[in-house]
């Protein structure tokens, strides 16, 4: 791709850039939420049309007009939202549109065999047979490689294929990828993550703001190197931060039980503390009882026995608006489904806990012109990205999304504040300011109950960890004094008795 | 212009739009059907404004699809889809003939005491439905259905049995309980436009200020479009499902009332129902859902409804091509994307030539 130009009514998404993939390599395209990393793509993939430039395959010019053609010119996407249909098997997902037929049926036999070869050619170990809905989330993300593959793809884009994947997908991926760039195979691999770029791919051209800031061997660089040039300035990941001022303890749980969705115990008897001044951060394997234990904190979620006091003050089983009065701040982990109203405006998402107080509402009339002015305040503070207070909050991206509720959540100025993967899907930028507010909460003397599934936003963040497996708190250890290799074991159950 | 008025723009244009096509193909229906569409339209046009007696009595015809739209819209507001707007009108009623016929007090009390009695029957009626879905998860479409059906037979049995008046009717109410007017009447050369009228534009504005100005309405609409938010949020949304049933019937019950008390004076033995819940989905439908709209909306129905009465005795033209217009305007705004389609090519147009 050379000289991509590409224009929206104002403004440009895509600025004069070169991308140039070689046969066998995969090569990372790094850019924050709303670089054009996407818009790039979709005109590779002939969705979009460009303004200026040109594309050429195998030295070959040509023109994209729609997702059909990218196809036969060997060009396959693996989307991010994957397309498949539920109650289909995987073979059937593989060939929908381009069924092969004998005599008016489809001949599933064949396909069935044709969809084997290739998986096992790469590696995939994907159960042709297999409905959709019965298979993991990492393995429904081999049957979109397969389908690309089936299509005779030559060049895969991945786009940001890791978000939605465990640390072991994350790996078999990784193994998957190098496979097929071993047959001959070139990838595009779009993601913000930086460890990843650097665990396998070989090149990496980096976009900002709609324009090619550089292409470098991953060789040749490093991290720092990669984010500074992401996001414009240096960033870093160490996260700076004072040895912590812990003092009394704020949340206290004793051997809380709580039922799960499916009516089996999610939480068995688990007991944790967080202190003020302190951020406790909890470690675990996605559905080891993190969701319940939140739920349960924040009154979504009825407590079996056991109790959860804040300030000395029980609190389990209370409505949650009682436990938000008495000090509870909570960044959801979905923010979509629990953390705004998407279709009210970001102003009256910022009141969603506070709207029947003074000054937004007086003897049951909304001060709306209150509520306005008090978003603008924390619009600012926080530096959400809004075209104004007004705007829908599903219009906003999703680190201003998310900056919006931190708000929200912070002004407040609970004595607990419960982050629940605050930065998932969140780029450099955002991450780094989230965590900063978390700090300043610490260092304000609240306490934090951070729960997120990245391990090193747990090791960076927190003042202790705590490992939670099964529903139980298996050990508490000091973030300086332990790594990866051993939090993760704990993770698979092998507990430890750590310093309390 | 910023975003907001924008979008409120095309929220007006849309539903303008899909009334200019419906009126264009309702046309073209009528030249095949062998009418002359002009003369068609004339005469509905004349069958609405012709003389204040039928403008009039558009009005009166307008007045009931005012509430029953606005019960509609209101409930899609707060995530509801209210299709029982058709049985909490027959509460509705029922409850204002009863009081209406049973007690004796001073006039403008006992009427208004009659359309209260309306509204916290119908809204009792609707709240079944709402504590169903609360409680035990029961879509409210099935149940408002069923409660439809139900609430005609047991009007019909209480009628027969404890309200009978002369033939298939219950007694004549007092006068003290009548919303007729003879001011408003008299305007209108003996129309039944009636006090309802007036009540209904009036809870046109209580339900906006409700709905965009209050706690309340803040809370209702939070978990209509977002229950997970609202409670995340310290909302009880158990309470805010029944809360809007409740309030949404009472709107259609308030409009069974003011036809019971202004217009009929009586409550009839039914067959069948009288559609104008039914109707009052679409009202809600043409008019965006909007407090306002609704009035629009209900202007429009009733307007073609009402004129094509007249198209037909005067012209000979069936009221069915009427009603193929009312559908394919339903349809269009229900479909609106077609509309939006249209509208984006049409811009993309203009943008071509101004460049």
């Amino acid at each position: 791709m050379l000289g991509i130009t590409k224009r929206f009514s104002g403004f440009t998404a895509n600025d004069n850039i070169n991308l140039i993939v070689e046969k066998g390599e995969i090569h990372a395209l790094l850019g924050e939420n709303g670089a054009g990393k996407s818009t790039l793509m979709n005109i590779l993939f002939g969705l979009y049309q460009p303004d200026e430039g040109e594309i050429r395959i195998r030295g070959e010019q040509v023109k994209i007009t729609d997702p059909n053609m990218a196809n036969r010119l060997g060009i396959g996407m693996v989307h991010q939202h994957f397309m498949l249909v539920d109650t289909f098997t995987v073979t059937e997902n593989i060939i929908l549109g381009l069924e092969p037929k004998s005599g008016g049926k489809i001949n599933l036999q064949a396909a069935e065999r044709q969809v084997q070869e290739l998986s096992d050619r790469y590696g995939l170990k994907v159960d042709p047979r297999a409905k959709i809905k019965d298979i993991s989330v990492g393995m429904q993300q081999r049957v979109e490689i397969l389908k690309t593959l089936y299509r005779g793809a030559e060049i895969l884009i991945f786009d940001e294929p890791t978000a939605v994947l465990t640390p072991q997908e994350i790996n078999e991926l990784m193994e998957i990828m190098k496979a097929l760039v071993a047959e001959g195979k070139s990838i595009i691999f779009i993601t913000h993550k930086l460890k990843e770029i650097m665990a396998i791919c070989d090149r990496v051209t980096i976009i900002r703001r709609g324009k090619q800031i550089d292409t470098v061997d991953v060789a040749e660089t490093n991290t720092d190197d990669l984010a500074a040039k992401m996001v414009g300035r240096h960033v870093t990941f160490e996260v700076d931060k004072d040895e912590a001022q812990p003092q009394g303890p704020v949340l206290e749980i004793q051997d809380l039980i709580v039922a799960g969705n499916r009516g089996i115990d999610a939480l068995r008897g688990l007991n944790l503390t967080v202190r003020a001044g302190e951020i406790l951060g909890v470690a675990g394997i996605e559905g080891n009882g993190q969701s319940e234990l939140i739920e349960a904190i924040t009154g979504l979620r009825k407590v079996k026995s056991g109790t959860i006091t804040l300030n000395g003050k029980p609190i389990q089983n209370q409505a949650p608006r009682k436990i938000t009065e008495s000090g509870v701040g909570h960044i959801p982990e979905d923010r979509h489904k629990r953390g705004l109203v998407l279709d009210y405006s970001i102003g009256e998402n910022m009141v969603l806990q506070t709207y029947y107080k003074s000054p937004f509402a007086k003897r049951g009339v909304m001060r709306f012109n209150a509520v306005y002015e008090y978003a603008r305040k924390l619009i600012q503070q926080f530096d959400v990205r809004t075209p104004s207070e007004f705007t829908a909050a599903r219009a906003l991206s999703g680190g201003n999304q998310q900056k919006g509720i931190i708000a929200r959540e912070v002004d407040r100025n609970p004595d607990l504040l419960i982050a629940a993967q605050p930065t998932r899907g969140l780029d450099v930028g955002a991450i780094e300011f989230i965590h900063k507010k978390l700090i300043e909460q610490r260092d304000a003397g609240k306490a934090v109950l951070l729960l997120s599934l990245e391990l090193d936003e747990i090791l960076n963040v927190s003042d202790r960890i705590a490992v939670i497996y099964e529903g139980r708190i298996v050990g508490i250890v000091d973030p300086k004094q332990t790594n990866h290799d051993e939090l993760g074991l704990m993770m698979a159950g092998g507990a430890k008795e750590g310093l309390k | 212009m910023n975003n907001s008025t924008a979008s409120r723009w095309t929220a007006l244009l849309v539903p303008t739009l899909a009334v200019v096509l419906g009126l264009l193909i309702g046309a073209v229906i009528m030249a095949l059907m062998g009418y002359d569409p002009l003369v068609g339209y004339t005469a509905v046009l004349d069958g609405v404004i012709g003389n204040s007696y039928f403008f009039g009595e558009t009005l009166r015809a307008v007045t009931p699809l005012i509430f029953s739209g606005l019960a509609v819209a209101f409930a899609f507001r707060t995530g509801l889809f209210n299709i029982g707007v058709e049985g909490q009108y027959i509460v509705g009623q029922l409850a204002a003939a009863y009081v209406g016929v049973s007690f004796d007090l001073p006039p403008v009390l006992h009427a208004a005491m009659a359309v209260l009695a309306a509204m916290i029957a119908a809204g009792l009626y609707a709240g079944i439905a709402g504590w169903l879905k609360a409680r035990l998860g029961v879509h409210e479409v099935i149940t408002t259905i069923m409660l439809n059906y139900i609430a005609l037979a047991s009007a019909n049995y209480l009628i027969r049995n404890f309200l009978k008046g002369p033939g298939e009717r219950t007694e004549d109410i007092l006068p003290t309980a009548s919303l007729a007017s003879t001011w408003l009447s008299d305007m209108f050369e003996g129309a039944r436009v009636n006090w309802g009228l007036l009540i209904a534009l009036g809870f046109s504005l209580l339900i906006y200020w409700l709905l965009w100005k209050t706690t309340t309405g803040y809370e209702l609409r939070a978990v209509g479009l977002n229950p997970h938010a609202s409670e995340y949020a310290g909302m009880s949304v158990p309470r805010n499902i029944v809360l809007a049933m409740v309030i949404s019937g009472a709107l259609a019950g308030a409009g069974g009332a003011a036809d019971t008390l202004g217009v009929y004076g009586y409550m009839n033995i039914s067959a069948g129902f009288s559609g104008i819940g039914f109707d009052g989905i679409a009202v809600a439908l043409i008019g965006s859902n909007n407090p306002f709209g609704v009035i629009l909306g209900a202007i429009l129905f009733g307007g073609l409804s009402f004129g094509a009465d007249n198209m037909q005795r005067v012209e000979g033209i069936p009221t069915e091509s009427i009603k193929i217009v009312i559908s394919i305007v339903i349809y269009f705004v229900a479909a609106s994307a077609i509309v939006h389609w249209l509208l984006g090519k049409f811009r993309r147009r203009q943008e071509v030539q101004s460049s």
